[in-house]
């Protein structure tokens, strides 16, 4: 099958690993992926912090970079969840049908969703042996409600000691311009996430997106908290020594 | 604890005295209850408890997705009519004997019911939990009047002895434990003496005492009411303790505050929300106390009943067409008790009218975005979701505060010069809307942020981004990034 990938701003920056896991896992599974060059952001973060205009615009400028794509794939649930679920809102607010039916139009999978409802695979093939545990970011859980794709994935790996974290479900205090606007209240939050983390003993936490794992890392490493955060692609694309 | 007095409203400023200090925004209030870790504490321990309590009581129900959907059905009929609504409720309150007054905001609510408690000539009235008197601010303006208000509820009546700031909608002392309370009562408690132990039976019983020569001497009772039944023009309270049936039945003079919102047409409507209301509110079956009153009926119960109507800024709300499933809302506070900024904060950085992710939209909701603090409740949230999922009658939360959020920006756009933040994000759009402009800034900015890195972290950013590294790193850019990447080994 032939993949758009479907790149977070801010992951094509700060985390390319992710996406280059991705491309890596889904040729090795034997498809092809495309990067659409047109891409920029998907809109989110304007759309969240209020500034509607300038996220039709976006909006717009990413549906056409992905017009035509067969399917299209994001590793990051907010960035999949932002186009699925807000697309038709912010089409509405811009009182924009065009954009209504681009948005409608592309068949956007968050990564452990395609792996799993389109490919019809669990174990990936991959190889990774320490000790992990899952965060499950709010977006996918409530909005894309990938509910447990992303653990059975993890359980298929070898050599993965899985543990689970206690009070999963609740928010690392990310939340986009939340992180700045109410930063006291955001530190509250990630510091008890982190508590929780370090009380599993993993070595990696891992997630579907890389915005809560740079909140939850960002924390971790000024704590010098010994734990490494990973995207969950990065993981599934470990095969280990050949 | 300082917090600023509640229903202090745009048109209350006709008061005279001082001018108050303008309220501080969520992030400024947030800071000192952030700081107070036995508040943290307690309320991290009551949320939890009534999280698990709410849980189990929704689960146990089979078909609870099915009442959420009624519930929701009936309030956004009964807001679709609301006119005609209220006008049945008006007529039907008045063939039973009562009397309605409409209050289009507080000021003119504290001055229906200061008026009505001067012209009984009591001094003293008892009081049953309402956030719709604590939203007017009334017990200060009957206070200013010369009338002295006897909190009845445990819990508003310890807020009150301690001449503390209520933190919940359903229990306003959820931020204090009862090591806490037994000493307030100890201290100002006649009854309860110094040897009062913090069981909660002693506490109840110290609190019973109290109240009881109260509730036999007052003339004048003062109540909220959870619904009003349009067709019979029936008042209905749910309540735990049985103070509030107290106040029902025993002064002469009854004053019932409720938002016009508040209004259900029919009784068979109450079939869903007694059910929805107790397990989300505080995971009961059924409240202890269900008590509905119609009318005056004579040799029973008050001689006088009075319904105060209170709009203070709902049909603002109802005008909007996304805001408006606000006023759905049937107080039960299960949002707060999943909110984990609530958990953090507590109710007071609010605000006046209501605490939690439901006081973050019906503040702006029903006072409009003009005020920084209320134009920064929208952005109290991380917008995680958690309160969409457990609404009774499925507000859909986040939703809302996206789209107040789009208010504020609205309203700053007209300003003659941009805030630093305004233009940070239209730039960014204007750079994020070409691919080439795109890439170029990033290229540039990556060169930037690699400089300000150590050791492959960024532990200080300039401007806006600084709040972000106060306390956390953020990883160096690497190199290269994914599109730098792709063009070298897959173009």
């Amino acid at each position: 099958m032939r993949v758009a990938l479907s790149v977070a701003c801010f992951d094509d920056v700060l985390f390319p690993g992710t996406a280059k896991a991705v491309t890596v896992l889904l040729e090795r599974l034997g498809h092809e992926v495309a990067f659409p060059p047109g891409q920029t952001c998907c809109g989110q973060f304007h759309w969240t912090a209020g500034y509607h205009r300038e996220a039709a615009g976006l909006a717009r400028s990413h549906s056409a970079a992905f017009e035509g794509c067969e399917v299209v794939v994001a590793p990051s649930a907010s960035c999949a969840a932002t186009v699925r679920d807000d697309y038709p809102k912010i089409a509405r607010t811009a009182r924009d049908p065009g954009l209504a039916r681009a948005a409608e139009a592309l068949a956007v999978y968050e990564l452990t969703e395609f792996l799993i409802d389109v490919l019809g695979v669990t174990d990936v093939g991959a190889y990774f042996p320490h000790r992990v545990t899952y965060h499950p970011s709010c977006r996918s859980l409530r909005i894309l409600g990938v509910g447990d794709r992303p653990v059975r994935l993890l359980r298929a790996v070898r050599g993965l000691d899985l543990v689970e974290l206690p009070s999963a479900e609740e928010c690392c205090g990310f939340g986009g311009a939340f992180a700045m606007k109410n930063a006291d209240v955001s530190v509250a939050m990630v510091a008890d996430k982190v508590r929780h983390v370090r009380d599993t003993g993993a070595d990696v936490v891992c997630a579907v997106d890389d915005s809560c794992l740079a909140h939850i890392g960002g924390a971790l490493s000024r704590l010098r908290g010994g734990v490494r955060t990973m995207h969950l692609a990065e993981i599934l694309a470990e095969t280990g020594p050949a | 604890m300082t917090a600023s007095s509640p229903g202090t409203t745009p048109s209350s400023s006709g008061r005279s005295g001082p001018v108050p200090a303008p309220r501080p925004k969520f992030a400024a209030a947030a800071r000192p209850e952030l700081a107070d870790t036995r508040m943290r504490r307690n309320l991290r321990g009551a949320t939890a408890a009534l999280r698990g309590r709410e849980a189990a009581a929704a689960a146990e129900t089979a078909d609870w997705e099915d009442l959420r959907e009624a519930g929701r059905a009936i309030k956004d009929d009964a807001l679709l009519d609301l006119d005609s609504h209220l006008e049945e409720l008006e007529r039907a309150v008045t063939e039973a004997g009562g009397t309605v007054h409409w209050a289009a905001d507080a000021a003119e609510a504290r001055r229906v019911v200061t008026g009505l408690v001067r012209a009984t000539g009591a001094k003293e009235v008892v009081k049953a939990a309402s956030a719709t008197t604590r939203e007017i601010g009334l017990n200060d303006a009957l206070a200013r009047a010369g009338v002295t208000v006897r909190e009845t509820g445990v819990a508003e009546m310890a807020v009150q002895l301690g001449e503390d700031a209520p933190s919940h909608l359903l229990s306003p002392a959820a931020h204090r434990d009862r090591a806490e309370i037994a000493e307030l009562f100890r201290r100002a408690v006649p009854a309860a003496g110094p040897g009062l132990a913090d069981d909660p039976e002693a506490l109840a019983a110290a609190a019973r005492a109290h109240l009881r020569d109260r509730f036999l001497r007052a003339r004048v009772a003062v109540t909220g009411a959870n619904f009003l039944v349009a067709e019979t023009g029936t008042l209905v309270l749910l309540e735990s303790e049985g103070n509030a049936r107290m106040c029902l039945t025993l002064p002469e003079t009854l004053i019932s505050v409720a938002g016009i919102d508040k209004v259900v047409p029919t009784w068979d409507d109450m079939e869903v929300f007694l059910q929805l209301l107790p397990r989300s509110s505080t995971g009961d079956r059924m409240t202890p106390y269900v008590s509905s009153w119609t009318g005056v009926t004579p040799g029973d119960g008050p001689r006088a009943l009075h319904l105060v109507l209170l709009d203070n800024g709902r049909t603002r709300a109802l005008a909007d067409e996304v805001g408006r499933a606000a006023l759905r809302c049937i107080r039960c506070s299960a949002c707060l008790n999943v909110c984990p900024v609530y958990e953090r904060t507590g109710g007071r950085p609010y605000g006046p009218v209501h605490p939690g992710p439901i006081g973050a939209v019906l503040t702006p909701l029903t006072r409009g975005v003009e005020s920084a603090a209320d134009a920064s409740l929208p952005y109290a949230s991380t917008l995680c979701g958690a309160c969409a999922d457990v609404c009774p009658v499925k507000i859909d939360i986040p939703d809302m505060l996206v789209h107040l959020r789009g208010k504020v920006v609205e309203s700053r756009r007209r300003r003659p010069v941009p805030t630093p933040e305004m233009a940070l994000m239209r730039g960014l759009a204007w750079t994020m809307g070409d691919p080439r402009r795109h890439e170029a800034a990033v290229r540039r900015g990556a060169r930037w942020a690699r400089l300000l890195s150590r050791g492959g972290r960024i532990r200080r950013l300039p401007g806006l981004l600084g709040k972000w590294t106060e306390a956390r790193d953020l990883p160096a850019p690497p190199p290269e990034s994914f599109r730098g990447w792709w063009d070298r080994t897959r173009a």
